[in-house]
């Protein structure tokens, strides 16, 4: 169990005329090892949701559980909850700030009131695993790098905590095709290593039926559905009502089923699609 | 109004070792075309934006509008360039200068010296054009991004330009906005405007009458969609990705299913497949 | 009704709130120099009504009016007790050991938290019922005389216009940057003023990085629309000055006079003293 969230509601503003819901009885137990992504219209709650993963927004009602840490407690260790919970907003290279690369990477770790040496070893290795030379950065300017590079270095900030849960808002808005691979690639891999716990929120199906295991649709506020990807892409009437778009992968296996075309199971994937295609023709 | 690039460069001024963005380029636009340019970052497609319009003057070569040659001092022969051609940029919040959105508007014919009487008309048309009359005396901050690049593009309109260049312009958009915004730029197109779609979606390519792919500087293809879609070898060199449903498309065709070579959206690909049984 | 910016404006929809922003903006200039002359208790409740009719006719609630005041209770206070102890005068109310309170220290404490608050007062009334857009476009008209010494009028307001533009966006901005160092470990609460201000840096920076890649996208982005500084453009908004105007000013002019009549001419005071007599 990473993360135990029960009756979760929260309101902007409250007692005021500017007052805005924006999270409704949110229930559900997000398991350690899973690969989670987040879906659901601009505005339907995501963004508040997340950010209280890490007590960035204060518990309003309902209560939340990361690992063994609980947030309704009156003083909740956060030192101890954003080392385990790393956060990774959109556009992250607007948050660059620091002389050099290795002091902004090292940000992070130092407010963790870690021992020099094993800041300094940190942030080497964050920035090696991001997929940038370590020796060639770590003097340069934040400011002088290239866009893709700037995102990898505020990734790095990150995980140089060594976050076991790791969250990323939108990791490939903005980024084009190349770099958008590469980032994907980035978060499997350290997946793998250091933080087997990652939540995505994107607008990018294909992305999210590719990569996730399970996914949380949300709608104004609620948690419309959480299950795996196939059980929530093929559910039209979920879809219809959360105004959702699907997958390509998606699309195309609906179209095929609806002329008659008996491609076994419900296919996200591109690669299952293509399989299941194949066999179909050869039956 | 033919857009003209006669063997262009464009050197960014740099102290160490200065990068030349464009190399070489020549290229001919014609009137009432929908070109999509498209590369990677760095492929200069955006400094060729630039150029369009003067923003950015060559420091080899030429680009002519109409006749007209970009690289001059005088202020009014450039102003003259950038009423017929139009441009709007990728971030929605940084190209608003009013709080009010009809104030946004009259400003590009404010600067052109409308008269006020024919600035109320053109904001008009200008909000109808892209949908948005509704928000006439509304503030841009509560807006979505797809909402903000409208009132971008209605604020160029307000000129009468008769080409839009869009410089990433749905880059910063959620799908929703994306498709908005394109949209606006077929309805732009049918009435004449020609539309330079400056982008890394190949599938807003699949809708142009033409495709240009940059690589580091230079031209590397330039043709109909249907034939660029199709050299997926190219598209994998220049880090170019095909949407989802024509890579499947591509993929089904190299194995020896028999459909087609086109480009697909998700429903033609599968009665392609269907049929193909 | 999207067109608040700050918090002050209460938009009513009335009389007061349609009129010409630089009527508003003279009268309240006039109004304060008038508190500097008042001289008669009776002054001070005759501006203390103005105040109170012309926020009736503005239909803003009168307790949202005196909310402003709360703002300078601190310094009103503060500044009436300096003048009780430490005005010297003829007539000695108090004497305790070393504190001495003379007549005319009390009546130069209380006319001093008069003129205060009546300074409060009118002023706020004029941000409740005008938008910062309002303001900026009535001192663009009314600095337009500058334009013939050569001042940038139309610059200094376009910047105005701006700045009120970016205010919400870097405050959203600020917030954004705030939250990603928070969830990198910041901690902005604890410690000393100077611990507090260096926490502040991881902040700081990027928002000045980021505001000044907003300037250079905007510039160009108004470039892109032919924006000079030097050629002659046209304006869209034009104030008109209309009846309710000029009802406005005469009033307001003759209540003005009255304070100068009665400091030069007329003893307000003992006039009405006299009728009791």
């Amino acid at each position: 169990m990473a993360i135990e969230i029960k009756d979760l509601s929260y309101t902007y503003s409250p007692r005021t005329p500017y007052a805005a819901t924006a999270l409704r009885n949110v229930d559900f137990t997000i398991e350690e090892g899973v690969f989670l992504g987040i879906i659901g219209k601009t505005g339907s709650g995501k963004s508040t949701f997340i950010q209280h993963l890490n007590a960035l927004i204060k518990l309003q009602s309902g209560s939340i559980k990361v690992m063994d840490i609980d947030l309704t407690a009156k003083k909740p260790d956060l030192k101890r909850l954003r080392g385990t919970v790393g956060m990774v907003m959109q556009y992250p290279e607007y948050q660059l700030f620091d002389e050099t690369v290795e002091k902004d990477v090292a940000f992070g770790p130092k407010n963790l009131s870690l021992s020099e040496e094993e800041i300094k070893g940190r942030v080497r290795e964050a920035i090696t695993l991001v997929g940038l030379d370590f020796n060639e950065v770590r003097d340069r300017s934040p400011f002088e790098l290239s866009g893709g590079q700037k995102r990898r270095v505020a990734i790095a900030g990150v995980i140089a905590m060594r976050p076991k849960i790791l969250i990323l808002d939108e990791p490939t808005a903005g980024l084009d095709p190349q770099g958008k691979k590469e980032i994907l690639s980035l978060i499997r891999r350290l997946k793998e290593t250091t933080s087997p716990t990652v939540i995505i929120i994107s607008h990018d199906m294909d992305a999210v039926a590719e990569e996730c295991d399970q996914v949380a649709l949300f709608s104004e506020g609620k948690l419309a559905a959480f299950a795996s990807p196939e059980e929530i892409f093929y559910n039209d009437e979920l879809l219809a009502e959360t105004e959702m778009d699907v997958p390509s992968v998606v699309k195309i296996a609906k179209e095929l089923k609806k002329r008659g075309a008996n491609i076994e199971g419900r296919p996200v994937k591109k690669a299952e699609l293509i399989e299941r295609i194949k066999r179909w023709r050869d039956e | 109004m033919p857009i003209r690039f006669d063997h262009v460069s464009y050197e960014y001024p740099s102290e160490d070792s200065p990068v030349l963005a464009v190399k070489d380029v020549s290229l001919d636009i014609e009137d009432g075309s929908f070109v999509c340019i498209c590369g990677e970052n760095g492929s200069g497609k955006s400094t060729l934006a630039k150029l369009i319009n003067g923003l950015l003057q060559p420091t080899k070569g030429e680009v002519t509008v109409d006749g007209a040659t970009t690289s001059t001092e005088e202020e009014s022969e450039l102003f003259a360039i950038r009423q017929k051609v139009g441009m709007v940029f990728q971030n929605p919040d940084n190209q608003m200068i009013a709080s009010i959105i009809e104030d946004e508007i009259a400003f590009g014919p404010e600067n052109l010296g409308v008269p006020r009487e024919e600035i109320e008309e053109r904001i008009t048309y200008a909000l109808e054009a892209v949908g948005m009359s509704e928000h006439r005396h509304h503030t841009p901050y509560k807006l979505s991004g797809g909402q903000k690049q409208r009132i971008a593009i209605a604020s160029v309109l307000a000129m009468r330009p008769e080409v839009l260049v869009l410089d990433e312009s749905t880059a910063m958009l959620d799908p929703k906005g994306r498709k908005e915004v394109l949209k606006v730029a077929h309805e732009l197109n049918n009435q004449h405007i020609t539309i330079i779609l400056i982008t890394h979606f190949m599938e807003e390519a699949a809708q142009a009458d033409r495709v240009i792919v940059m690589n580091r500087g230079e031209i590397v293809m330039d043709d109909v969609p249907q034939k660029i879609f199709s050299d997926r070898e190219k598209l994998e060199r220049y880090d170019l990705e095909l949407p989802v449903v024509d890579e499947i498309a591509s993929e089904l065709i190299e194995a020896g299913i028999p459909i087609p070579s086109q480009i697909y959206g998700e429903s033609e690909l599968a009665e392609a497949i269907w049929r193909s049984k | 009704m999207n067109n608040i910016v700050f918090g002050q404006y209460y938009p009513t929809g009335s009389v007061v709130h349609r009129m010409d922003p630089r009527i508003k903006l003279l009268m309240v200039i006039l109004y304060i120099v008038s508190v500097f002359f008042i001289q008669d208790y009776v002054m001070y409740g005759a501006l203390f009504l103005f105040v109170i009719a012309v926020a009736l006719f503005s239909k803003v609630p009168i307790r949202i009016l005196f909310r402003t005041v709360r703002t300078i209770i601190f310094l009103v206070l503060v500044t009436s007790v300096i003048n009780l102890f430490f005005t010297q005068g003829e007539t000695l109310l108090v004497h305790w050991k070393f504190i001495k309170i003379y007549k005319e220290g009390i009546e130069r404490a209380i006319k001093l938290t008069l003129r205060l608050i009546l300074l409060m007062l009118f002023p706020s009334l004029l941000t409740l019922t005008t938008t910062p857009m309002e303001l900026t476009d009535a001192m663009e008209s009314l600095m337009s005389p500058l334009k013939l010494i050569k001042v940038p009028v139309h610059a200094i307001a376009l910047i105005m216009s701006i700045a009120l533009r970016m205010i919400p966006i870097l405050m959203e901005e600020t917030n954004k940057i705030m939250l990603a160092q928070k969830a990198r470990g910041a901690d902005f609460d604890t410690g000393g003023a100077i611990k507090k201000a260096k926490a502040m840096i991881p902040v700081l920076v990027p928002l000045f990085v980021g505001a000044f890649r907003r300037a250079d996208e905007l510039a160009l982005a108004m470039d892109a629309r032919c924006y000079s500084s030097v050629a002659k453009r046209t304006k869209y908004k034009v104030l008109h000055i209309g009846v309710k105007d000029i009802v406005a000013t005469l009033f307001c002019l003759a209540v003005f006079s009255l304070v100068f009549l009665n400091k030069y001419l007329w003893a307000f005071d003992e006039m009405i003293l006299s009728i009791f007599k």
